[in-house]
């Protein structure tokens, strides 16, 4: 399309040049992004095994497939669960540490790298890392509760579903709990100073301080922490496929992990295309949702 | 607001809370020189887990290379690629160009996994499947959003005087972005090259689904497949260390570049 212009004759030399810096971009986003989205459809309509590639349309039966699965359903749910509960957490604590490390505490600057680090990380190698740590043989965390006599025997981390549910809870807290702290502390820069001294003024104390004006003014900031959450969350593999494979007994099996199994053990790359399209179709919903949201919550 | 409040409460809560954060990481890097059972540092301390990472299946150096070959690819592209499309979206009116920033900026609204799975096809058509430059175009791809958003935005906070006293000297639009305009957005460019840098040599995702031959594993991956090494037996040691060789670099860079870090942060966090 971007080449099809640049062959019209009206077109100012300077226009040409602007079209010829811009034709890398326009060549990415054409195979690499448009192309293979026009190909998820296609093959989410199409009989399509990993081995053998396309066996032409058989549509609608990859969708209907995917959502008949007898992991899908609970893998929605689990999703669901995990994103509220890691969605709360972490935003809550990030939160509390943003306010921790305002610009005008002593050694701030040093907190908040502290606090960061673990953000610098991979989510692979923090997953591996906690791997480590929950190990009930030579992790170091087991050792620790019964030697503060909390547990009497040694605590099996990823042994049960509600267990290996918040200990992977706990991994994503302490890798990204950082990252929204900084998103956070950008917005509480922005609140100017003489907001605060006016409430002050006014004989408003600490909590009414932080309810009515920290909180709506730090709206915008807390707006975005809650999109890119969400959407992260809604889209966990890596800490789910490192740190307990989907168990036990599959309780930990998110979408886009039934998505990995549906195309690299199961196959079937059809049925997995149709689950990245009906991932896709959510995720568009609940951007558009938020979005809505966010512009109410501004106007109001 | 620390007013009325003595500061020792607030050093134990940030105190208490940064050893929560150091924890993990102090003691990662003190168990893989540490003695385990069932390790090839059975007892006292030394680097038996680090011998085990380097003659772990092709070898550590070959997963080192991979994962450098990646990510330079992958730094490399990203900053080329977006220097150019920052600069034209910046500085020149063109038919589309609206059209394909927004489409470059709705790259961030697609998952993942989405589109991995028709890369996955597509790759293997353009003869790319299993290969180390297949990955990269991916994963530059996805660097995109964010390096042309942030080229853009650099290109934009230069004088346009600047540019134009090049022009006067003689320069077309290529000797003015060389000689004028690439010094002045550097800050930039190590932005993009620290989040192009940290993106490819971290992730795992991509690796996983493009990549099937052991040999041509990106770290992450080997270290994550090598958990599982003799019958079924598990390494923990070689994990730990394996986690030590591929943070460290992070960690290094972020300390190094801190500066640069927030920045892109910045314009990140204030654009929503």
């Amino acid at each position: 399309m971007q080449v099809k212009a640049a062959a019209r004759p009206r077109l100012s030399p300077r226009a040409v040049r602007g079209l010829a810096y811009a034709t890398p971009t326009a060549v990415f986003v054409a195979v690499f992004f448009l192309l293979p989205l026009l190909l998820v459809a296609q093959m989410s309509l199409s009989d399509w095994p990993l081995l053998t590639g396309d066996q032409g349309i058989n549509a609608p039966e990859n969708y209907t497939d995917a959502i008949d699965s007898t992991l899908f359903w609970p893998a929605v749910r689990f999703t669901l669960l995990y994103t509220v509960i890691v969605t709360v957490i972490l935003l809550t604590l990030a939160l509390l540490l943003a306010l921790l490390v305002q610009e005008s505490r002593p050694a701030a600057g040093f907190f908040r790298t502290v606090y960061f680090l673990p953000g610098a990380l991979g989510l692979a190698s923090a997953s591996l890392l906690f791997w480590g740590l929950y190990s009930p043989t030579t992790g170091p965390l087991s050792r620790i509760l019964e030697k503060l006599g909390l547990v009497d025997d040694p605590v099996s981390f990823l042994g049960t579903p509600t267990a290996a549910l918040l200990s992977t809870v706990f991994l994503i807290v302490w890798k990204f709990a950082g990252f929204y702290m900084l998103i956070l502390l950008v917005g509480l820069q922005r609140i100017p100073h003489e907001v605060y001294e006016a409430a002050r003024m006014d004989g408003a104390n600490r909590a009414q301080i932080f309810r009515s004006i920290t909180l709506p003014l730090l709206r915008p900031s807390i707006a975005l922490t809650l999109l890119l959450c969400v959407t992260g969350s809604l889209l966990a593999f890596d800490q789910f496929f490192i740190l307990t494979k989907g168990g036990p007994d599959n309780s930990t099996v998110t979408v886009v992990q039934l998505l990995y199994r549906e195309a690299f053990q199961r196959l079937n790359l059809g049925t997995a295309a149709a689950l990245s399209a009906i991932v896709l179709a959510v995720l568009l919903l609940l951007n558009a949702v938020q979005f809505r949201g966010l512009r109410r919550a501004d106007e109001s | 607001m620390t007013r009325g409040l003595g500061r020792t409460p607030y050093f134990v809560v940030a105190g208490g809370l940064a050893v929560i954060f150091l924890f993990p990481l102090l003691w990662n890097a003190w168990a893989s020189v540490s003695g385990q059972p069932g390790t090839a540092q059975e007892s006292g301390h030394g680097f038996g887990n680090y011998r085990t990472l380097l003659n772990y299946d092709a070898g550590l150096w070959r997963y080192l290379l991979n994962s450098t070959v990646v990510s330079a690819l992958t730094v490399t592209l990203t900053l080329g690629v977006s220097l150019l499309g920052g600069y034209a979206f910046a500085r020149f009116d063109f038919p589309g160009k609206n059209l394909l920033f927004l489409l470059t900026l709705a790259i961030l609204m697609v998952p993942y996994a989405t589109l991995l799975i028709p890369l996955y096809v597509l790759l293997g058509r353009l003869h790319l499947q299993n290969s180390l430059i297949g990955l990269s175009l991916v994963l530059t791809m996805f660097q995109l959003p964010f390096a042309t958003f942030m080229m853009r935005i650099s290109f934009e906070a230069v004088p346009r005087e600047l540019e134009e006293s090049a022009f006067v000297d003689g320069c077309g639009t290529a000797g003015a972005l060389r000689r004028v305009l690439l010094p002045a957005v550097r800050p930039g460019l190590i932005t993009v090259g620290l989040f192009a840098f940290l993106a490819a040599w971290n992730d795992f995702v991509a690796p996983l689904i493009l990549i099937s031959d052991s040999t041509k594993a990106p770290l992450p991956l080997a270290v994550a497949n090598l958990r599982q090494q003799s019958m079924g037996a598990v390494d923990y040691g070689a994990t730990e260390a394996g986690v030590v060789v591929l943070a460290v670099p992070c960690l290094l860079l972020f300390l190094l570049l801190q500066r640069h870090y927030m920045r892109g942060f910045m314009s990140g966090a204030l654009k929503g």
